[in-house]
């Protein structure tokens, strides 16, 4: 039984999160060096099959499908990295992940942020 | 002996740091955030340490989630900016104290705390941050040298916050019993509130903020009893960064004077918080 706790809205990347985004995490993180990014965006499709992602992980990345990537393990810091080399901003991602776009995110921010509860 | 003499705790959300690399400071966006800092800036710079320790995480740059640390400290001479996939950050390169390290790791080792030992390390934004809130302006070199103390607070389970308090603690003592007479600054970073991912991407908890940045002075002990579900669900999922505050606050004495601090949403996703304390002694 996981002690992790759940918290509604909100991923809590664990140790099983983590094995589970294993290889899509090593992806997003190899992404930090020049000649990896010029790898992956030469062949996305064999960059992620070298890197042994699955086959719901390869079509979330091949897709941008920032929201299912988080829900197959992947951590935001990683998944960033592949966010940057499209471009796209924390701010962009902030408004994927809740429906919205990202100047209405980027206003709610400025408007003193989401508030739960 | 080495004694500390302040401790900073801020946020080190990268786009600080890009906002200082690229000149928008003045922006309307940013300026309320830097006018904030000022004061606190002008009072650090009349009181350069020898040596800061600063409490930081990294983020997918120098680690990767192979090997995770919960807690480590760089014993190297020398640390470079880390390429986070973007270009590194056109500051220094940072020095390290090497002795001073060896000395917190065994004194911290003799207490206990079961520190992983960095070698080679990059430091992120994490770190560097910190380093430009405190001296925004270094020239070619920053004002002194650093030893990195790294926290996993990206992956669950982290330290507990009590466990991060008692670190700092143990932290505090191990400076002291430095037998040279270094001034030594810690800096606790990360938070305050926020939350990049799922859906209550966005929050701010302004409320629970206002009562960590009092009580992280008058009252650690309630930041430490905290639980890391409390954390998370209050702060967001990356607002537990905050636990690395209590370590720099563990390691300043119980007489402290609050010297200045800040506090504004937003800088990017997250509420930035800012607070300076000087050690008072023991």
């Amino acid at each position: 039984m996981s002690t992790t706790p759940q918290v509604p809205g909100t991923y809590v990347f664990d140790t099983a999160e983590s094995r589970r985004g294993r290889a899509l995490n090593r992806l997003c993180g190899s992404l930090k060096h020049a000649e990896n990014r010029a790898g992956f965006q030469a062949d996305e499709g064999a960059y992620c099959d070298a890197y042994g992602l699955t086959a719901e992980q390869r079509e979330a990345v091949l897709t941008r499908d920032w929201n299912r990537m988080m829900e197959l393990g992947g951590s935001i810091f990683y998944v960033f990295k592949l966010a940057m080399l499209d471009q796209r901003s924390m701010q962009y991602l902030g408004g994927v992940f809740t429906g919205m776009t990202t100047e209405e995110f980027t206003e709610a921010l400025r408007a003193g942020g989401r508030s739960f509860g | 002996m080495a004694e500390v003499i302040w401790g900073l705790a801020t946020s080190h959300v990268p786009s600080i740091g890009a906002a200082m690399d690229h000149g928008k400071t003045a922006d309307p966006y940013w300026n309320p955030l830097f006018d904030g800092y000022a004061p606190a800036r002008a009072w650090m710079a009349r009181h350069t340490p020898d040596v800061a320790v600063i409490v930081y995480n990294d983020h997918a740059n120098a680690l990767d989630l192979t090997v995770t640390p919960t807690f480590g400290i760089g014993t190297a001479a020398s640390y470079q900016v880390a390429d986070e996939g973007w270009g590194s950050r056109p500051v220094p390169a940072v020095t390290g104290a090497p002795a001073f390290s060896d000395h917190l790791v065994g004194s911290l080792i003799d207490d206990s705390f079961d520190i992983t030992v960095y070698q080679d390390l990059d430091v992120d934004h994490g770190l560097t941050v910190p380093l430009s809130v405190y001296c925004p302006d270094p020239g070619e070199s920053w004002p002194c040298a650093v030893v990195p103390l790294l926290v996993n607070v990206i992956q669950y389970p982290q330290p507990t916050a009590a466990r991060c308090l008692a670190l700092g603690h143990a932290l505090g003592a191990a400076i002291r019993s430095f037998p040279e007479d270094l001034k030594v600054a810690v800096f606790g970073t990360g938070g305050m509130s926020h939350q990049l991912a799922g859906e209550r991407a966005g929050l701010i908890n302004q409320e629970f903020d206002r009562m960590f940045l009092d009580a992280i002075e008058h009252d650690p002990e309630k930041l430490a009893s905290l639980t890391r579900e409390e954390y998370i669900r209050e702060a967001g999922s990356e607002g537990i960064e905050l636990i690395m505050w209590l370590v720099m606050r563990g390691a300043l004495g119980p007489r402290i004077r609050r010297v200045y601090e800040t506090y504004h949403v937003p800088a990017s996703n997250t509420a930035a918080g800012m607070v300076l304390f000087e050690n008072l002694g023991r």
